[in-house]
């Protein structure tokens, strides 16, 4: 068998030290990495397993911010009342995530890891060519089946795309994330692919995510993530959008709006050009649906996936018009 | 064997155990609570486990594999190759025709689809085998593949004359018609996706071989390990307790059956093959890919004139599979000119197989959907334009129907959904930003029969014991069957134990086409009868029991007890007369075949599908029917389709147990849902590859896309259909569900999906 260490972490320092070995993974729900090493994709020298570690799984939520334990559990986020009221967009977007069984299992830190679903990424013994996985190797997506792929943030190198969706909301409210020594903007966490496919994340040998913070505003209180795929449930977003809307004391001008999209670029993608176009702006379908497509400036389609051109701007319109109808 | 329990299953409505009973699934509980033992969760002493190396090209050569660095993995038994693997004999094929060639090569050095099995490694552990096998190292010589039925190089394929109907003249009466439509229609690569995976246990024991297989068809799989390791049917045990879903999947032993039969043999220790997700998306072919036109002329009152029908199937390079496309197309409505032709053309796939209802599926897609699209040409209500068109008779076989009572299939269905409220014009139902469409379409199976027989043993505290190598696939076959019996002899159903899946037992032929009910309670309903007779002789005859100094002509059996038809007399437990007359059991064999049947041909009826019975024998032409009704909700931005409102109205005659009909009908339902929006194998065209082979990527329904789902019966008791009156029951209700949907979405939206599935790219 494909032999590998395990080493149980009691504590984070322990979890720390172990996760700067070389070939170490950690080891949250599992729900990833136990995916991935099936698939032949992830081969862990030593899978330090963090998920007995007390005092990471905390929810702490108010109108102020949400402060989430990395091993808080995808469905008790999904679930807590204050999340709820202050922060629905990220709750919506947890209970839309994969299944009832995989979000009692996975954990918020595991959740921003998560790799891409392409399916050439996923098949090492097929298709060896692949730039996440192998540096230099070549992109088997590129001229194959792609209806799934990125058309933002795409590269020559890979254009893969990242499938989540609660990371979409956290980068729409600008969440932050705890890596012990470093905190990071959610956003500035993610990397495109550019030349270097393989680095996805701004995180470095002997870091561990502890938390995510989430501060509180009048938008986030009011927003939604609308998620729209062939499959009703357990399907990853053909198009995403995480929204949230604050509007002046007239009751239709926006005062503040925030945007960003999953299931259609290489990262959790904000999308400010529509925010920017629709701050000050009555709150008006025409003007919305125009402002909307603004998202889509520089997209690439590679065939199959073409109409989440098409798609995203009418998921953005969508969320935002329901966010105006629900005053 | 686990031996279920009735009481639990008995529980909800009156006279359960009679034929016609609801009553609920015997094998539920064990099921439920984990009880129920799968064929290859059997736990063997010294059992090792077999993993497969399948090539990552869709055509060429094998011109090297190094085996080297897997050999000496830790736990590694054996690697098997092309070059190492046992010579085995050609088997024939299902309908008994003698194999093609000498020798039969499940490993190969002619690699002809991707996923093709190529090597074998056997270990300890499975992990251990895992690991090994992705040691193995192949090399390969590679030719241009067809990828698939638009590859520019596929051509126009080769033509099934066998395949061809014709009638009057199609063509002239078409160009003459007043009003004609004409259009393409797709299915995509489908696949059965069963839950439980394809795998077994192989067992030596000299030269008798155990095989724990999940299986539709124990004694023609039995036949066929026979054949290739050349030792006497009887030699050959196929074990098949459960099956976790096979849907056509599951009746062939197939490649890797004989590897692990094979590694078996060679290491002498039993060995265990559970194909992987991905493998089980090419290890056995799913439903072809099909295209068709259909082509209808029509009078403007909405007379058909002529249908032109051409149909394509893929098949595979080396193995031939006829999707029958104008099987549909033939029959549902009445038309003095008739033309349907088709073709098969070969890729680089495995060979497709039958998935639910193969042929009448994508035939019906076709002409259903061009039914709707005359309609729309005409002006005239879906619904009417089929009663317009109603055939009184099998318009092909020129007879009789045995029943059909799809007339009040249409009016029961539309009654149930409001029908009569449809807004005609399409995109004219709207709530919100969803537009909402309604749709029909009909469905139709064949009755296939066959012969079976059944054992039947009445214990001596009075239990019943019901024996058949036929399976339970989770159609309820040990329901059914003890309900037979029970009512049969007359005694309450939690009296009786089936026991079902095991090729030593009385023999079945496949459980396939929906025919095994209407054969199996035929020979049940025998044997039982058969039993009970001896009993009541018994009871009359015999000098020791109580009944004998009555002088009665017979006696009756009633809850478990017997008694004079009148009363008088005793009143004895089956179990009591059995102790008073000395015997510790009764047995009886019964089976449905002429009694004139030879052994050769009992071999052969059970092993082989040669000896069915043509569903048009006689003097009348025998089919389930169905009309579908559905609501969409059809999103205006997204293009997403969900189905809000299913009500169908089934003709399967007479049901042996409504429940379970019910749930096998929603079943066939649910699965045209999948078929209709989701399911679809895409494949690389670089590499001839399905790249979705997985239950993340390739999509099914899950239960937020299935709303609630109305069947009415309107079924008769069909007396030249089966013993009992029953028709089929469990491939019937797929039929038909596909074009419904599509027809649904074009009165939603306007928009004519013509290639399954109506994903939403297709509607933004
Ligand atoms: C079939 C399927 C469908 C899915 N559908 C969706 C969907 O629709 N939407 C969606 O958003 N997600 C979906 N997912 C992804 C799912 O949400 C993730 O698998 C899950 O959130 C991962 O969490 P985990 O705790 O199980 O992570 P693990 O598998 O334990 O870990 C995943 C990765 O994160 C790393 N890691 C874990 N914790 C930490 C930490 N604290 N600090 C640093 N690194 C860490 C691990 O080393 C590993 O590389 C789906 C998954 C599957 C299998
Ligand atoms: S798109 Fe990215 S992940 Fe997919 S094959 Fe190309 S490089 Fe690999």
């Amino acid at each position: 068998m494909r032999d590998f260490s395990y080493f149980r972490a009691d504590n984070i320092e322990a979890a720390r030290n172990a996760a700067a070995l070389p070939g170490a993974m950690l080891l949250a729900g599992g729900t990833t990495l136990v995916d991935l090493a099936k698939c032949g994709v992830a081969e862990p020298a030593t899978v330090i397993d963090i998920s007995h570690i007390e005092g990471l799984n905390a929810i702490d939520a108010s109108a102020d911010r949400a402060l989430i334990g990395a091993l808080a559990k995808m469905s008790h986020v999904a679930d807590n009342a204050e999340v709820k009221s202050f922060f629905p967009a990220v709750s919506e977007a947890l209970w839309q995530a994969a299944s009832a069984q995989l979000r009692n299992m996975a954990t918020i830190g595991g959740n921003l890891m998560q790799r891409t679903r392409c399916p050439y990424f996923r098949d090492p013994a097929n298709f060896p060519a692949c730039n996440k996985r192998e540096p230099g190797s070549g992109c088997s997506a590129i001229g194959g089946v792609t209806r799934g792929h990125a058309v933002l943030g795409v590269s020559e190198a890979c254009i893969a795309t990242y499938p989540g969706d609660l990371a979409v909301a956290l980068v729409a409210f600008d969440a932050e994330v705890d890596l012990g020594e470093r905190k990071l903007k959610v956003e500035d966490f993610f990397l495109a692919p550019g030349a270097t496919a393989e680095q996805e994340h701004d995180i470095r040998p002997g870091e561990v995510i502890t938390a995510i913070e989430i501060p509180g505003s009048a938008a986030a209180r009011r927003s939604t993530y609308m998620k729209v795929r062939d499959r009703q449930s357990y399907e990853f977003a053909a198009a995403s959008a995480a929204v949230g809307l604050e509007l002046e004391g007239d009751g239709r001008t926006i005062r503040d709006i925030r945007v960003a999209l999953g299931g259609v670029a290489t990262k959790p993608w904000r999308a400010r050009a529509v925010e920017d176009a629709l701050k000050g702006k009555a709150l008006d379908e025409a003007t919305i649906r125009e402002a909307s497509e603004l998202a889509m400036e520089g997209a690439v389609d590679h065939g199959a996936n073409h109409y989440k051109i098409a798609l995203a701007p009418r998921v953005i319109a969508r969320a935002i018009l329901k966010l105006g109808e629900t005053a | 064997m686990t031996v279920h329990d009735m009481k639990h299953a008995a529980s909800d409505s009156a006279r359960l155990e009679a034929v016609g009973g609801r009553l609920s699934r015997v094998d539920g509980p064990a099921k439920i609570t984990g009880a129920a033992k799968y064929a290859f969760e059997q736990q063997l002493e010294g059992l090792t486990h077999a993993v497969l190396v399948g090539a990552t090209i869709a055509a060429g050569k094998v011109t090297a594999i190094d085996a080297r660095a897997a050999e000496t993995a830790p736990g590694v038994l054996a690697v098997l190759t092309p070059y190492t693997i046992m010579e085995l004999r050609g088997a024939s094929d299902w309908l008994g025709n003698p194999p093609s060639q000498p020798t039969y090569a499940p490993l190969v050095r002619e690699v002809t689809f991707s996923g093709q099995h190529v090597a074998a490694v056997v270990a300890e552990t499975f992990e251990q085998a895992v690991a090994a096998a992705a040691l193995v190292k192949v090399w390969y010589d590679e030719t241009p593949a067809i990828v698939d039925l638009s590859d520019g190089k596929a051509g126009d394929g080769i033509p099934i004359d066998a395949m061809t109907k014709e009638w009057g003249d199609a063509e002239a009466a078409f160009a003459e018609a007043p009003v004609r439509i004409c259009a393409a229609y797709n299915t995509p690569r489908e696949f059965q996706a069963a839950m439980e995976p394809h795998g077994l246990i192989a067992r030596w024991e000299g030269d008798e071989l155990t095989i724990w297989e999940p299986s539709q068809w124990l004694d023609g799989m039995a036949r066929t390990y026979a054949e290739w390791f050349s030792i006497p049917f009887e030699n050959v045990r196929l074990v098949s307790p459960y099956i976790g879903g096979g849907f056509g999947s599951k009746a062939l032993a197939l490649a890797h059956s004989a590897v692990a039969a094979a590694a078996a043999k060679m290491l002498d220790r039993p060995v265990k093959l559970v194909l992987n997700r991905p493998q089980n998306f090419t290890s056995y072919g799913g439903r072809a890919a099909t295209r068709q036109t259909v082509a209808i002329g029509a009078e403007r009152d909405g007379k058909i004139q002529s249908i032109v029908h051409r149909g394509v199937n893929e098949t595979a390079v080396d193995g031939m599979w006829v999707e029958p496309l104008g099987s549909v197309t033939s029959i549902m409505y009445a038309t003095p000119n008739f033309s349907s032709k088709q073709n098969v053309v070969r890729v680089n796939t495995v060979v497709p197989g039958a998935k639910r209802a193969p042929g009448e599926n994508p035939s019906a897609f076709g002409i259903e959907c061009a039914i709707d699209e005359l309609a729309h040409e005409l002006g005239l209500d879906p619904l009417e334009i089929r009663l317009i068109n109603y055939a009184e008779r099998d318009p092909h076989a020129r007879k009789a129907w045995s029943t059909r009572q799809l007339r009040e299939a249409f009016a029961a269905g539309a009654e149930a959904f409001g029908w009569a409220k449809r807004s005609p014009a399409p995109r004219s139902m709207r709530d919100g930003h969803q537009f909402i469409g309604w749709g029909v379409a009909a469905g139709t199976y064949p009755v296939r029969r066959a012969h079976g027989e059944a054992v039947v043993k009445i214990l001596a505290d009075g239990s019943v014991v019901v024996e058949s190598s036929s399976i339970d696939m989770g159609q309820g076959t040990y329901t059914i069957l003890a309900q037979t019996a029970a009512e049969t002899l007359g005694v309450p159903v939690e009296n009786v134990t089936v026991k079902l899946g095991d090729s030593h037992f009385a023999r079945a032929g496949v459980t396939g086409g929906s025919r095994l009910a209407g054969v199996m309670t035929g020979a049940v309903h025998k044997a039982a009868g058969q039993a009970l007779d001896e009993l009541i002789g018994l009871a009359l005859s015999d000098p020791r029991s109580p009944f004998q100094k009555l002088q009665a002509n017979t006696l009756v059996v009633r809850d478990g007890r017997i008694a004079s038809p009148r009363g008088e007399g005793p009143d004895l437990s089956i179990g009591e007369l059995m102790s008073a007359v000395g015997r510790d059991h009764i047995e009886t064999k019964g089976d449905t075949l002429p009694a004139s049947t030879t052994p050769e041909e009992r071999y052969k009826n059970y092993t082989t599908v040669a000896m069915s019975i043509p569903h048009t024998e006689g003097d009348y032409s025998r089919y389930s029917w169905c009309a579908h009704f559905v609501e969409v909700r059809v999103d205006e931005d997204f293009g997403t389709v969900r189905v809000s409102r299913v009500v169908s109205a089934l003709d399967s005659g007479r049901l042996y147990n409504p429940k379970l009909a019910e749930s096998q009908w929603k079943g066939g339902i649910i699965m045209g849902i999948g078929q209709a929006l989701l399911e679809e194998g895409i494949v690389d065209r670089r590499h001839g590859r399905i790249v979705n082979g997985n239950f993340a990527d390739y999509m099914l329904p899950t239960n937020a896309d299935i709303p609630d789902i109305q069947t009415i019966s309107v079924g008769i008791p069909d007396p030249h259909s089966s013993a009992l009156g029953g028709k089929g029951v469990g491939e019937l209700a797929i039929v038909g569900i596909a074009p419904a949907i599509a027809n649904a979405v074009f009165h939603a939206t306007g928009k004519r999906v013509r290639d399954l599935p109506i994903t939403l790219e297709k509607l933004i």
